[in-house]
């Protein structure tokens, strides 16, 4: 099989399996929410209620799309399109399994976050372009939460580096396999990580840009059809996103007893992960914005860079 | 803080195993209490007959104005409604009228299932109202209580009440 070839089937396999996972998380969240709330959730459609997937999607695709006469069309059309484009992009450098990722970039850390910073822009320009006070909100705290966190985000990823010695994902993953799953020698670099991660997709208890009880809906206040199911499947596809991030560079990765295959492996810690999100979801209530700020800031940031410089530190004396 | 939410995600994680309160509608139905206030109907007295003296005054206790009817007279001076109409698209279930209807007519019932795709089928006539039964009570009739003569129950037969006394035999 000739190497183009395989990279364009990996590519399909990717962005199929990948819009499955995020298309079904609907039902996973509502599902596991209700669950969490005791109640059931969605099961009325299909066994376990799993065909309500396509009942939201008919419904969604069937609804009226509205432009409001405000708005500034075109960057209206662009903006929902840039989350889902930033954040598959970033699934490009992701190792599923040995040889399985769509490139091996040797930056591949940077291109993540370099994507993960561009997705901002979705928001941004959907808040912006809305022309509403409540999305521009919405927008605007969306491009502070994110800028800042993302500062940190990247300052949290360095312990793994030195670990590593590599920005490559794949190295990264052996790496653990060498040593250990950088979870336990990078507990705080993970824990940053993590916090960060939910800012990043603006998640509860960290969804400050759409905070539906100040601001409606946020920066998506105007959107409707199939452009706010976007911004909502770059939502879902954003948690997968992070969720493979941390299993990629804290958990090992592909990495676990042989009696499963790696991919599998995978998906199982990303699956986890995933509930973790929802979890949170259920659990914890919003922060106010200044609190948000300031535990970014006077508290994330100090926490990285001391792990960075004691990470460093260790890792210079065992040499 | 860091604690207090961990724990908060902790106990909220346990929740996965209650059980869950939800009662999935169509299949199981919630147990109403008998006071519920749901679907009116018109009772009968214990002798089969109606109960209800067109007196109106559910009519004007209404608040929303949902209840019309036509006052009418057999032969024997017994009142009862011409029509009797509620619609059920208005009524808000606040029992006001059980509670200003001086004979027990009108009451309501723990039926709630009521829906309708079309508006008109809402309205109530009295045929759909009128139930063979007394409902909530069972012994009351109140033209037996009551000292109107009717058929079948001249002046006095009443319960608790004397027969008439004839005036002229009082005169000395
Ligand atoms: S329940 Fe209330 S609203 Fe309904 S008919 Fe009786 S008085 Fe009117
Ligand atoms: S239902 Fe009761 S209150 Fe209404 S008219 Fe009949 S007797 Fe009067």
């Amino acid at each position: 099989m000739s190497p183009l070839l395989q990279t364009i089937i990996i590519t399909v396999v990717v962005l199929l399996v990948l819009m499955t996972i995020a298309a079904n998380l609907i039902w996973v969240e509502r599902r596991m929410l209700a669950l969490w709330q005791d109640r059931l959730g969605p099961n009325r459609v299909g066994p376990l209620g799993l065909v309500q997937v396509v009942a939201d999607m008919v419904k969604i695709f069937f609804k009226e799309d509205w432009i409001p006469k405000f708005a500034d069309r075109p960057v209206f059309f662009i903006a929902p399109t840039i989350v889902i484009i930033t954040v598959l992009m970033s699934f490009a450098v992701i190792p599923f399994a040995p040889g399985i990722s769509v490139v091996n970039l040797n930056v591949g850390l940077l291109f993540f976050l370099a994507m993960s910073s561009l997705g901002v822009y979705s928001v941004v320009l959907g808040g912006w372009s809305s022309n509403n006070k409540y999305s521009l909100l919405g927008s605007l705290r969306a491009a502070a939460q994110m800028i800042s966190y993302e500062v940190f985000m990247g300052l949290s990823l360095m312990g793994v580096v030195i670990l590593a010695g590599s920005f490559n994902l794949n190295d990264i993953v052996e790496a653990q396999g060498r040593i250990t799953w950088f979870f336990i020698p990078q507990i705080l670099g993970f824990f940053v990580f993590f916090l960060a991660g939910i800012a990043e997709t603006h998640r509860l208890p960290f969804d400050l840009p759409e905070a539906e009880s100040e601001l409606i809906s946020g920066f998506h206040s105007e959107y409707s059809g199939m452009k706010f199911g976007m911004f909502f499947v770059g939502e879902y596809l954003g948690i997968t996103l992070i969720s493979s991030m941390i299993v990629t560079l804290f958990f090992g990765g592909w990495l676990g007893p042989s009696f499963l295959p790696p991919v599998v492996w995978f998906l199982l810690k990303m699956a986890v992960f995933i509930l973790i999100f929802v979890l949170l979801r259920a659990a914890l209530p919003r922060p106010r914005y200044d609190q948000l700020m300031s535990y970014g800031w006077k508290f994330l940031l100090p926490l990285s860079l001391l792990n960075l410089v004691v990470t460093g530190l260790v890792v210079l004396l065992l040499k | 803080m860091l604690l207090s939410n961990l724990r908060t995600i902790w106990l909220t994680f346990l929740h996965l195993f209650r059980k869950a309160v939800t009662i999935e509608y169509p299949e199981e139905k919630e147990k109403l209490p008998a006071r519920w206030r749901g679907r009116i109907v018109l009772t009968r007295d214990p002798d089969g007959q109606e109960r209800c003296v067109a007196c109106y005054l559910c009519a004007v206790a209404c608040p929303v104005d949902c209840i019309s009817l036509q006052a009418t007279q057999d032969e024997t001076g017994r009142r009862y409604p011409e029509f009797f109409r509620i619609n059920f698209s208005r009524c808000i279930f606040c029992g006001f009228c059980e509670e200003a209807c001086p004979t027990y007519a009108i009451q309501l019932t723990p039926e709630y299932e009521m829906s309708e795709y079309v508006r008109q089928n809402m309205v109530y006539e009295k045929e759909h109202l009128l139930i063979n039964g007394p409902g909530k009570y069972h012994d009351y009739n109140f033209y037996r209580v009551s000292g109107l003569a009717i058929g079948g129950k001249a002046k006095g037969e009443a319960m608790n009440e004397d027969p008439p006394v004839d005036l002229r035999s009082l005169l000395p």
